[in-house]
C-alpha cells in the first residue's frame, strides 16, 4: 500500500537527529512535526522570523504577531527567538539549518527540482523554497511518486520551470525512500506492501535497484 | 519641538510627499506586521502607478489587496502571492507587471539596499527561471547570481514600540521584513502600536535605531488573521 501523508511524514520524522535545527515546508512536511521521536530535541525555523516554533496556540492564547510561513498562527517553544527575514534567510543560506524538509512538482536525477510555478495553471511564487533547496546541504523532498494518471514525476529531466539546479539529494514519496546520485535514482527502501516493479514502472528517470530492498519501517 | 522629534499626527503628513510611479517599501510576511493605516490612507490618496516591494500582496480586500483593486500599483516585487484573487487577475491579464523573487533574495536586496551596497552574489536561483539575463559567476567551485540591491522613496512600516526620536521595537514574528526596509527608504514612515518618550526603550534592545527613521505615527491595528489555527483546550 502507498504511504498516507501522514506514514510519509512519520517515516521522514525518523531521519530527524537529537540537536537538529528543521526547517519543514507547507504541506506534508509541516506533519513531520507531529512525529518527532520520543526522547530527542529538534528546535524548528519558520523562514518568516521564528527558531523554536511550538504547537498551534488555545484560543485563549492566540497572537496574531506569531504565525508560521503558512500563516497560520502557532506558539513559541521556551528557548525560542525571534528576528527578521534577512537574519532569517543568513540562517538558511548559510547553511545553518540541518535539515530541510520541502515539497515538490517534479525531481529528476541530477537532483533538480521544480516546485514553484505551472505555467499556463499556476503562479503563485516560490516564497522561500528557492532559497532553501541552494542553502541547505541535507533536504528531503516529500512527494507523491506519480500523478493521479499515473505519470512518474520522478524524471530524467524536470520540464517544470526549477527551483533549484542539481540541490536535492534524497526523496521520499507515497512509494519509497530514495537517494539521488551520480546522475540517477537509487532505491533505499519500499514502502509496506508495495512491489518494486511498482517503482519501477513508475520511476521515469534511471532508477538503480540493489538485489534487496528493504521495506520502510516507523 | 523639531529637532529630533519625528512624530507625526496625522497619515496626510505621515505620506506627505507620496507621488504617482514612485516606488514603496511595505513590510509585514502576509497580514502579519503589515502598516494598516498607511495602506488604508494610501488608497484614499490619488496616487497611482506604484511600485510597491512587499513579500505579498495582501488578500483581497485587506493590506496591499486594497491597492490592486483601486489599479494603483503597476509593478509588485514580492515572493509569494497565492493568496490574492485581484492580483492573478491584474498578473494574468498584463496590467501588473509582476517580478517574483525568492524570499531570502527579496530579504538580502532590501538589507543590501539599505546598507549601501549595490549588488551581491548568490547560489539561490542558479539555474532557474529567475537567473535569466543575470550575470553568474562560479566561485570555490560553487556558481552564483549576481542580484541587485533595492531601495525606495519611501519605506513604510509596523513597529511595536516606538520612541519619538524614531527608535524602533518589534514584536514577534510582526519584525520579518520590517527591519531591512526601514533602512531602505528615502522617506521611512513608521506606524506604531505605542510611542515613549527618549529613554524609555532599553538601548541594548532596540532592533533599528532612529538614523533610519524619518516620521513616527500612533496607530491601533485590526491584526486580521489569515490562518486561525487552534489546538483544542485542555
Amino acid at each position: 500500500m502507498a504511504l498516507t501523508r501522514e506514514q510519509l511524514a512519520q517515516r521522514v520524522a525518523k531521519e530527524l537527529q537529537d540537536g537538529f535545527y528543521v526547517n519543514l515546508g507547507i504541506g506534508i512536511p509541516t506533519l513531520v512535526a507531529n512525529y518527532i521521536p520520543h526522547g530527542i530535541q529538534v528546535m524548528l525555523q519558520s523562514e518568516n522570523g521564528l527558531l523554536g516554533m511550538g504547537e498551534f496556540p488555545t484560543e485563549d492564547n492566540i497572537d496574531a504577531d506569531l504565525i508560521n510561513a503558512g500563516k497560520q498562527t502557532v506558539t513559541a517553544v521556551a528557548g525560542a527567538s525571534f528576528f527578521s527575514s534577512a537574519e532569517s534567510f543568513a540562517m538558511i543560506r548559510g547553511g545553518h539549518v540541518d535539515l530541510t524538509v520541502l515539497g515538490a512538482f517534479e525531481v529528476d536525477v541530477n537532483g533538480s527540482i521544480a516546485s514553484w510555478m505551472i505555467p499556463g495553471k499556476l503562479i503563485k511564487g516560490m516564497g522561500g523554497a528557492m532559497d532553501l533547496v541552494a542553502g541547505a546541504d541535507n533536504i528531503i523532498v516529500t512527494m507523491m511518486h506519480a500523478d493521479k494518471y499515473g505519470n512518474s514525476k520522478l524524471l530524467s529531466t524536470c520540464e517544470l520551470p526549477l527551483t533549484g539546479y542539481g540541490c536535492i539529494k534524497r526523496v521520499m514519496t507515497d512509494l519509497a525512500f530514495i537517494e539521488i546520485k551520480d546522475g540517477a535514482f537509487h532505491l533505499l527502501e519500499r514502502a509496506p506492501g508495495v512491489t518494486v516493479d511498482e517503482i519501477v514502472a513508475k520511476t521515469a528517470g534511471k532508477l538503480v535497484v540493489p538485489d534487496h530492498v528493504p521495506e520502510m519501517t516507523f | 519641538m523639531a529637532g529630533f522629534n519625528k512624530v507625526v499626527h496625522s497619515y496626510e503628513e505621515a505620506l506627505a510627499g507620496l507621488k504617482d510611479d514612485m516606488t514603496i517599501m511595505v513590510g509585514g510576511f502576509g497580514l502579519c506586521g503589515i502598516p494598516e493605516g498607511l495602506i488604508n490612507h494610501m488608497v484614499t490618496m490619488d496616487v497611482k502607478g506604484l511600485t510597491a516591494i512587499s513579500n505579498n500582496a495582501g488578500v483581497d480586500n485587506f493590506g496591499l489587496g486594497l491597492l490592486l483593486k483601486q489599479h494603483q500599483i503597476s509593478t509588485m516585487i514580492a515572493s509569494y502571492v497565492g493568496e490574492n484573487a485581484t492580483f492573478e487577475q491584474q498578473m494574468l491579464s498584463g496590467e501588473l507587471n509582476v517580478i517574483l523573487t525568492p524570499q531570502g533574495t527579496l530579504a538580502e536586496k532590501i538589507r543590501a539596499g539599505g546598507a549601501g551596497i549595490p549588488a551581491f552574489f548568490t547560489a539561490t536561483g542558479y539555474g532557474t527561471p529567475i537567473a535569466d539575463g543575470k550575470e553568474t559567476r562560479e566561485i570555490k567551485g560553487r556558481h552564483y547570481v549576481l542580484e541587485e540591491s533595492l531601495t525606495a522613496d519611501f519605506a513604510l512600516i509596523r513597529a511595536w514600540k516606538a520612541d519619538t526620536m524614531g527608535n524602533l521595537v518589534f514584536r514577534k514574528t510582526a519584525a520579518n521584513f520590517n527591519p531591512m526596509m526601514a533602512t531602505a527608504g528615502k522617506i521611512t514612515v513608521v506606524e506604531a502600536e505605542e510611542i515613549v518618550a527618549p529613554g524609555e526603550l532599553d538601548p541594548d534592545h532596540i532592533h533599528t535605531p532612529g538614523i533610519y527613521v524619518d516620521r513616527v505615527i500612533k496607530a491601533s491595528f485590526e491584526k486580521r488573521i489569515e490562518q486561525r489555527t487552534v489546538k483544542a483546550a485542555k
